[in-house]
Formats: C-alpha cells, sequence, structure tokens
C-alpha cells in the first residue's frame, strides 16, 4: 500500500466495564481504502467503529487520525476530526421529527454559513445521489427500510466527508438493493475520494468492496486475520476465518 | 423373554409405556401417542417402573427402547428421553438409541452438543443479602453522580446558550412552547377548576359550623396561589410532559439518533435538552397563573350554592390575596418545570437501546418528577414560612 496512513489503530482494549470485548487491536486504515470490519456476531465490530467514530473511549490502546491521537485531544478539536466523517448508522438514525430534507440540512446549517437557498441545492443533490430525488419532504417514518438507509448516507455525505464509516449497510436489505448500495459506495469513494471504514458480515459486500480488512474473533477476543479479503482467504491459516469466508464451505 | 406386570395408561390418545426385562438388558416399550396434545406417564413414574436392582451397579447391562408400536411424538417425549438418558448415565448403565426414530436420534444428539453455556455469560448464584444490599447502594450513588453529571452539562449548556455558542433548532423551540402550554390548557383547566371546587366543599363543611362560609373565599384564593395551582399543573406536566420528554429522547436513544447527533459535532444537550427545558421553564409559571384563577373560579362556583353573594365572594378573595402570594406560587411553578424537565430528559438520555427500556424510562420520569415536586415543595413552603414570605 502506497498511500498514506489516515487511520491507525495501536494495541486498542475495548471493554464494558470488566468484560473485555477485544484487545490488542493493531490495523491501519489508508487513503482510499475501503476497509471491512468483519467477524462473527457479538465480537464486537460495532464496537470498534464506537471507538473510532468519537461515541466510546478506549479501555486501552490509542487511535490516531493522521498524526492526531483521537482520544487524546479535547473535545472540540474530536469534532473538528469528527466533521470530516460522515456516518451511516446500522438504522439510518434518521431524525424521525425531521423531514428527509432537514436531517440532511441539519449538518449543513450546522456547521456552514451557507444560505438557505444554496443549503436546499445541495441537499436536492444529495438526495438525487442516492436516487431519492423528490422525497425531500417525507418524513422517515413514510419511507422504506431501504430508503432510510439511502436517505442515512445522503445525510452521511452532506458535507463531503473524508471518510465514511458505515455500520452493517446491507442489514435488512434485500439482495438487489444491498448491491446497489455496495455500488454507490465504491462509487462514492471514487467521485469523493473517500476512505471508508464498513462493518459488515454480507460476505457478497466483503470480496466485492473491500480493499483490505480485519477479522475479530469473539473466542480469543482479539483479531486474528489482516489483509485483503481475497488474498485472506487465501492464506490463513485459522479454520474459523477460511469457514466464515467460505459461508462454511458452501459458497463461491 | 420374561414380561414385566408394571403397565402405565391413561385415557384415549394416549400414550403407555412398559417394561421388559430379558436377561441383563431392560427394554422400554413406547406406545401410542407422545405429543402435546396427548396424555402420557411423566418421568417419575417411568422412574417407578425401574426395577430396585437398578441401583446396583453392573447388575444391568443396557437400557435399550422399542418404538415400533410409537405412533407419533414431538419434543415433550424428548424431553421424556433426555431425563431417562440423563437418569441412567447417572445410575451408570449405558443408554441405547438404537431403537429410536432417527429423527429423534438426531435431535437428541443436537440437543446435547450445545456448546459450553459458560463462555455465553457468567452468571453468579442468587446474591447473598450483604451484595443486594451493597448492589442497590452503589446503584443509587451512580444515580445521583447521574443527577449531578447531568445538572452540570445543563449548566454548561446554557452557558454556551448565553454566549451565543449553543445550537439548536428554532422550530423545534417553537414547538415545545406550544406542546408545554395552549396544548396543556384544557386538561389543566379541568383539574384547576375541580381541585377549587373540592377546596371550597372540604372547607364548606367546617365553615359552616361556625357560620363563617364566606371565609370559603379565604381558603380557595390561598390555597391555590400559594400551594395548588402550581402543584396541580405540575403534576399533570410531569405525568404529560415529562413522561413524553422521556420517551421521545428513549426512543432517539434506541434508534441511535443521539449518536448520530454526536458524531455530528452538536451537543444532545444543547439541541435537544435546551429546547425542552426552557420550553417547560417559560410555560410553566403561566399555567401555574391560568390554573389559580381557574381554581378561584371554581371555588366560586361552589360558593354559589351555599348563598354567598359574588361580589361577597369578589372582595373577600381580592382582600385575602396579594401579589406576594401568586409570587409564592410561580416561584414554585418555575422550580417545579425546572424539576419535570430535568426528570424526564435525563431518564429519556439515560435510556437503554431496548424498547421495554424506554417504557422505563417514561415511568421513571414521572416517578421521579413528581418525588421531586412534593420533596421541593415541601422545602419551599418551610424555607417561605421561616422567612415569612
Amino acid at each position: 500500500m502506497t498511500t498514506a496512513a489516515l487511520i491507525t489503530v495501536t494495541n486498542l482494549t475495548m471493554a464494558y466495564g470488566s468484560f473485555v470485548l477485544q484487545r490488542e487491536l493493531n490495523f491501519t486504515v489508508h487513503q482510499g481504502d475501503i476497509f471491512v470490519i468483519m467477524g462473527d456476531s457479538g465480537c464486537g465490530k460495532s464496537t470498534l467503529l464506537r471507538h473510532m467514530i468519537g461515541l466510546k473511549a478506549p479501555t486501552a490502546g490509542s487511535v490516531h487520525f493522521h498524526d492526531t491521537d483521537f482520544w487524546a485531544v479535547s473535545d472540540q478539536e474530536r469534532n473538528q476530526i469528527m466533521r470530516r466523517c460522515g456516518i451511516l448508522y446500522q438504522s439510518g438514525a434518521l431524525f424521525s421529527s425531521m423531514t428527509l430534507a432537514e436531517n440532511i440540512a441539519l449538518p449543513l446549517s450546522q456547521h456552514t454559513t451557507l444560505a438557505t437557498a444554496e443549503i436546499n441545492d445541495i441537499v436536492s443533490m444529495k438526495l438525487a445521489l442516492v436516487g431519492l430525488a423528490g422525497f425531500d419532504h417525507f418524513y422517515p417514518s413514510e419511507i422504506s427500510g431501504g430508503m432510510k438507509k439511502r436517505a442515512g448516507l445522503a445525510r452521511a455525505i452532506a458535507l463531503d466527508p473524508e471518510i465514511l464509516f458505515f455500520d452493517e449497510p446491507s442489514a435488512g436489505l434485500d439482495p438487489i438493493s444491498s448491491r446497489l448500495l455496495d455500488e454507490l459506495i465504491l462509487e462514492l469513494r471514487d467521485s469523493l475520494g473517500a476512505t471508508v471504514v464498513v462493518v459488515t458480515h454480507e460476505l457478497a459486500s466483503i470480496f466485492a468492496i473491500g480493499s483490505n480488512s480485519i477479522f475479530l474473533d469473539a473466542d480469543s477476543r482479539t483479531m486474528i486475520a489482516h489483509g485483503p479479503p481475497q488474498t485472506m482467504l487465501a492464506t490463513t491459516s485459522s479454520a474459523k476465518v477460511k469457514q466464515f469466508l467460505t459461508r462454511g464451505g458452501s459458497f463461491h | 423373554m420374561q414380561s414385566d406386570n408394571s403397565h402405565l395408561s391413561t385415557s384415549p390418545r394416549q400414550g403407555t409405556v412398559h417394561l421388559e426385562k430379558s436377561g441383563t438388558t431392560l427394554c422400554l416399550h413406547f406406545t401410542g401417542h407422545w405429543t402435546i396434545g396427548s396424555d402420557f406417564p411423566v418421568f417419575t413414574d417411568i422412574k417407578d417402573l425401574f426395577p430396585e436392582s437398578f441401583c446396583i451397579p453392573s447388575t444391568w447391562n443396557s437400557l435399550e427402547v422399542n418404538t415400533e408400536a410409537l405412533q407419533d411424538w414431538d419434543s415433550r417425549f424428548l424431553i421424556i428421553l433426555r431425563d431417562i438418558q440423563g437418569y441412567t448415565t447417572l445410575k451408570g448403565i449405558p443408554f441405547s438409541d438404537t431403537g429410536l426414530p432417527s429423527g429423534v436420534q438426531r435431535l437428541l444428539i443436537l440437543a446435547s452438543s450445545s456448546p459450553d453455556t459458560n463462555k455465553v455469560r457468567e452468571y453468579t448464584d442468587t446474591p447473598s443479602f450483604f451484595a443486594i444490599v451493597g448492589g442497590k447502594t452503589l446503584h443509587l450513588l451512580e444515580d445521583c453522580q447521574g443527577l449531578f453529571t447531568f445538572t452540570g452539562a445543563i449548566t454548561l449548556s446554557y452557558l454556551r446558550l448565553f454566549t451565543g455558542k449553543a445550537q439548536f433548532l428554532k422550530s423545534d423551540f417553537l414547538y415545545f412552547l406550544e406542546e408545554c402550554g395552549p396544548s396543556a390548557l384544557p386538561i389543566v383547566s379541568l383539574i384547576a377548576v375541580l381541585i377549587g371546587v373540592i377546596l371550597a366543599f372540604v372547607g364548606a363543611v367546617q365553615l359552616q359550623l361556625f357560620g363563617a362560609e364566606i371565609y370559603i373565599a379565604n381558603l380557595v384564593a390561598l390555597g391555590m396561589t400559594r400551594e395548588m395551582g402550581a402543584m396541580m399543573a405540575a403534576i399533570i406536566m410531569g405525568g404529560r410532559t415529562g413522561a413524553a420528554f422521556a420517551a421521545q429522547l428513549g426512543t432517539m436513544q434506541v434508534n441511535e439518533e443521539i449518536d448520530a447527533l454526536q458524531t455530528m459535532g452538536i451537543d444532545p444537550i444543547d439541541f435537544l435538552v435546551l429546547p425542552r427545558l426552557s420550553s417547560l421553564l417559560i410555560m410553566m409559571p403561566l399555567l401555574a397563573l391560568w390554573a389559580d384563577l381557574i381554581g378561584i373560579a371554581g371555588g366560586f362556583l361552589m360558593a354559589l350554592t351555599l348563598d354567598i353573594s359574588m361580589v361577597e365572594y369578589y372582595n373577600q378573595t381580592i382582600n385575602s390575596v396579594n401579589l406576594r402570594h401568586f409570587g409564592v406560587g410561580l416561584f414554585k411553578a418555575v422550580i417545579f418545570g425546572y424539576l419535570i424537565a430535568f426528570s424526564g430528559c435525563l431518564r429519556g438520555m439515560q435510556c437503554g437501546r431496548s424498547a421495554s427500556a424506554v417504557g422505563t424510562a417514561a415511568t421513571s420520569a414521572v416517578v421521579t418528577a413528581i418525588v421531586f415536586i412534593v420533596v421541593s415543595d415541601a422545602v419551599i413552603t418551610v424555607i417561605f414560612n421561616i422567612l415569612k414570605i
């Protein structure tokens, strides 16, 4: 990998109280990567994401964005970093009391000095990008699950972020929608030049979009494999990783 | 083959079992229906079938099962078999499953091969009395810490508001102003008028004994302005708006909306708590004032039935209350408003990530609010009494 390191995770230990979820995680996300975090249910994938987006402080170890220690700086500085990130939550996490347009306009109106008309233009454009043109005035409760995901994505890319985080983007989507979302992620990476971090266990997505990945193991409570998914499958010595990546042997 | 006489049977659509001994082998013969809808012997009955010598080691070589006459079976049959299997293992007699239908064999293997459950979660035994008391105390301390942290967070948030750095939507603020004010008027009016009537009625019964009915006006006017107006408005708003705040914020917590705000660099306290708290702070005194007036009107309605003239009642009321009494009630209303919004928002922000947690948060918000209201009312009344206000 020749590009610069964007996020560096060093010796990260995650715990809830005295219950250690994962320990000694070391990996680097490079510029332009689509970095996949995978592992079986309950191994701490989403928790790892929460550590990377500032929602949960590490028990030990550090997360660096470029050269900044994410958890050592002040809240303001962390917020500054977070403004360069866009996050798509598992459930979409749209504000249910606001229309889609208001949802997407929120980060724009809070963090920029753009005029309302300009904000409205950006909102319509972002909605069009995710295939929801014309749904500006719908409330989240009035659209389907897949549409909520896409609207959440539109909100995540509202500020043209450097880094996009996805928490199980294809959970609850049908295979076609899920493939369209994958293509959208690739498209956004290429056109916006963003770096993408994805938590997923959708095998098709992992192989279709992942350029680098780690595998978290719930039993040994650490990462047991690291590398591009194809290489990981070809070179891994762990039976567990092999089974996971081949769906217990039935997936090709 | 020598047949045993022990036989258990019950009513139609039934399952029966009997035991045969041959040499050193025991064989259980299952016949009929062993399903959820049928009657069949329970495990303890089957255990009684086994001979006394069952307990003596190496008397019996194996326990076999014959299911040729078994008509149908389901999970209940599996449970019986699992119990028998466990029992024979305990007694050191090999259990042979070859006589079972292949489906039963596979399910038995599946049920016994579930992985080591210790790893899933460590359950401790029932904790001792001291552990429970200690746990509750620690929990209480944590709860208190939560109260102080939240108070601090709200104070910081107001500081940001006054320095112009807090971010929230004006439309949210206006919406909550309406929610906490005009929308609550009908129910507040209804309760206030009834409280006025009740105060007047209770007073009338006693005061009539002395022919002093006219003092009903004093009772109602003072009671409403100093105490009941603010109190009743607060209890209604606690149940109405406090619970709503907790449920709204709790649902946002479940839906990851609060995480989303945080990662957008927007402080959830500024964005969600400030508009709610501020609107209730503004609206509570107004509601209490309204409740005072409506309550006095209710007392007046009651007085009319006691042959007190309108003018008399009016004069008596005007003479008994002054601005200070209203001031006491309104001061309390502001405090109550703060406490209601505080409890509602606190419980909402503390909400866990499940649907049932939202219900708990709403309940807890109302309970917390009412406890706070009554305790603070008592404290304020005592202080005012000492200060002679």
